[in-house]
């Protein structure tokens, strides 16, 4: 049954939802109304006066080849990221799943990453595959190939995806395993006894029962793709070489703060906004709705 | 249609043995009910014959063919959980043809088999259906159907009615017992309820903290209990069981009353009447305090104690009774043939 509390007056619960009241305007709406307004200036080059010129920062973006890329290049960043942190995470999952004895240590080891920061983490992977000291890249080296993140493109690619996808592992796992768990086991049973095997049951019971799971965590790991990965591409490759690593995110901080155009910049926020506003509409609207059954 | 034999089968849960060795013979087509109280390992076994519990000792065989390394799917049997375990992303449809799509039965056949069995079960307004969309006794019916679609050697059930409420279950029982018959499957079920056990079985299983303590078909278990457990277990309500000493020609009760049996008797023992045989009669040879009376309708349960002792005695006499009506001390008569005699050591039957 559920239970409802009733207040008397208005002073108490408008108290209660003060602070968090507070804390979204100041930290979420201050700034993206700051952004909003920001968007429609260009600062001249001393940054004394600003000049109005309505949507011209978005024209400008949406002709601009290098920012186009870069909606590829994070489309491919946050993709990657995901299926790889939530993938990995799954098979954990599954594995932990089955183990009854000592599943207690396992699952502690597991979460350690989680309490790394992102930027630490970036640091801890750069160390590893560092080109002249690097201890992945020297075994790399040793078998002949020749690790050079700086340079290519497509190595950066794969080593910041495998560092944004590593801390996330944890967060998925745990997710993954309250999700495995919350499924009766005579169901499993059941589907055995039917004839399926492991793989079988995976696919055809397991899986399915796991998708509100699995929903919950696209959206929660597409959005930390976007957003939350900056300490990792930052302390990495700094979104070289080439971009081929500038995210949308990153590419807000290195037009605003490094290449000091704040009207582009805002402009870039306000769009980054926007699709991921867009995209978990999306995903709760035709997703979510043939995930629950 | 299939026999399937137990030999000798134990289990361990890590140092504790939850089955001490137990035996059982099922004939083709034959419906086995194996009951006990909660926590005898009745559950334990079945899930041993289906595979999803490992055998710690003894031989499981389906058709004289050893099953102990098989995995479940590959006994050819099919089971009945308590909670139903439907697949609850899948319509009704899909639920019972599953196993079969698993097997790659054609579609025609499926098809087929889903819609015989839905007729059977009456569930074919419902085919479209997800589980939660089911009552309990149509979730039931779907659990079932999907055991029989398949066809299998051997029916499971365990306590596949529990959860019903007691019309619904009385419903169901006779249900799955025409549908039994019909099909002629080889069935082990189990159940915490002697009337269940009483009313399905060809032969029942008495178990009880993982022996199984008789096995034989109910009216021959009711009529002659081998132990004082299945003697008090199975019939409702239970056996009166009264302490005494073995005489000449019958028991002596430790009030000192005598209850002659035409035979003698030898040492500590526990004699047992049930209460639809105590007869009240003037003469008889058991007196008892009358206490309350539960009128049922057709019979009145009348509680009592026997005299100058503290063992409490139950009679069902049929009609009813007021408490006012019965006289404050009864007095009963003891047919020679409804006392079962016990060891009050070891609880085993005793002569005849
Ligand atoms: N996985 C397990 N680990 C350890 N002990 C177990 C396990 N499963 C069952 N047991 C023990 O085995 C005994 C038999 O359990 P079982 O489930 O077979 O009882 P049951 O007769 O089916 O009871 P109920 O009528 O309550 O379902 C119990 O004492 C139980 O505690
Ligand atoms: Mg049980």
């Amino acid at each position: 049954m559920e239970k409802r509390v009733t207040f008397k007056g208005w002073l108490l619960p408008l108290l209660l939802v003060a602070p968090q009241v507070a804390v979204t305007a100041v930290f979420f709406f201050y700034p993206a109304g700051q952004a909003v307004w920001q968007s429609l200036f260009i600062p001249d080059p001393f940054g004394l006066k600003s000049q109005f010129v309505g949507l011209g920062n978005f024209e400008f973006l949406l002709g601009d080849p290098y920012y186009r890329a870069s909606f590829v290049t994070t489309a491919i960043f946050s993709s990657l990221v995901t299926v790889v942190s939530m993938g990995v995470a799954l098979v954990l999952a599954v594995l932990a799943d089955r183990l009854i004895k000592g599943s207690g240590t396992y699952r502690t080891l597991l979460i350690w990453p989680y309490a790394v920061a992102p930027a630490v983490a970036g640091v801890l992977w750069l160390f590893m595959f560092n080109t002249r000291v690097g201890v992945v890249a020297w075994y790399l080296g040793q078998l002949g190939y020749d690790w050079n993140h700086v340079l290519n493109g497509g190595e950066a690619m794969g080593l910041v995806v495998v560092a944004s996808a590593w801390g996330r592992i944890s967060y998925n796992f745990l997710f993954f395993l309250a999700g495995l768990q919350a499924i009766p086991r005579s169901v499993i049973e059941a589907a055995a006894i039917d004839g399926a095997r492991f793989w079988t049951r995976f696919w055809t019971i397991v899986f399915p029962l796991l998708s509100p799971t699995t929903f919950f965590l696209l959206v929660v790991n597409i959005v930390y793709a976007f957003f939350e990965t900056f300490g990792v591409i930052h302390t990495i490759t700094s979104g070289g070489p080439q971009q081929a690593t500038t995210i949308l995110v990153y590419k807000v901080f290195a037009d605003g703060f490094v290449g000091q155009d704040l009207g582009s910049s805002a402009a870039q926020s306000v769009i980054l906004l926007v699709v991921v506003g867009v995209l978990t509409v999306v995903q709760f609207r035709f997703i979510e709705r043939r995930v629950h059954y | 249609m299939a026999t399937l034999t137990l030999t000798q089968v134990r289990k361990s849960f890590g140092a504790t043995e939850v089955i001490h060795g137990v035996d059982i013979d099922v004939a083709e087509g034959e419906f086995i009910v194996i009951v006990g109280p909660s926590g005898c390992g009745k559950s334990t076994l079945l899930r041993m014959v289906a595979g999803l519990e490992t055998v710690t000792a003894g031989e499981i065989a389906i058709n004289g063919q050893r099953v102990n390394e098989r995995e479940p799917m590959d006994r050819n049997i099919a089971m009945v959980f308590q909670n139903y375990a439907l697949y609850p992303h899948m319509s009704v449809f899909d639920n019972m043809a599953y196993g079969l799509k698993i097997a790659r039965m054609p579609k025609p056949e499926i098809a087929a088999r889903v819609a015989e069995a839905a007729r059977l079960l009456q569930l074919e307004p419902y085919l479209a259906r997800r589980p939660r969309e089911l009552s309990g006794g149509q979730r039931q019916r779907v659990a079932m159907g999907r055991a029989i679609v398949r066809q299998p050697a051997v029916f499971l059930f365990d306590e596949p009615l529990s959860n019903l409420d007691a019309k619904l279950r009385v419903q169901m029982r006779l249900e799955i017992k025409a549908l039994q018959r019909k099909l002629g499957i080889t069935s082990l079920y189990v159940t915490h309820d002697q009337v269940e056990a009483m009313t399905l079985a060809d032969r029942m299983i008495v178990m009880n903290e993982g022996n199984a303590e008789q096995i034989g078909a109910p009216l021959e278990v009711y009529e002659r209990p081998a132990t004082l457990f299945a003697a008090q277990f199975i019939g409702s309500p239970s056996m009166n069981v009264l302490p005494g000493e073995g005489a000449e020609d019958g028991v002596v009760l430790e009030n000192g009353m005598r209850i002659p049996l035409g035979r003698p008797v030898a040492g500590k023992v526990m004699l047992g009447i049930r209460p639809e045989h105590l007869v009240p009669d003037a003469d008889g040879p058991l007196a008892i305090e009358t206490g309350m009376s539960e009128p049922v309708g057709a019979q009145t349960l009348v509680h009592g104690r026997l005299t100058g002792s503290t063992a409490e005695c139950v009679a069902s006499l049929p009609g009813v009774h007021r408490e006012s009506d019965l006289p404050a001390v009864q007095r009963y008569a003891v047919p020679p043939h409804a006392a079962h005699v016990f060891d009050a050591a070891t609880g085993r039957r005793i002569g005849v």
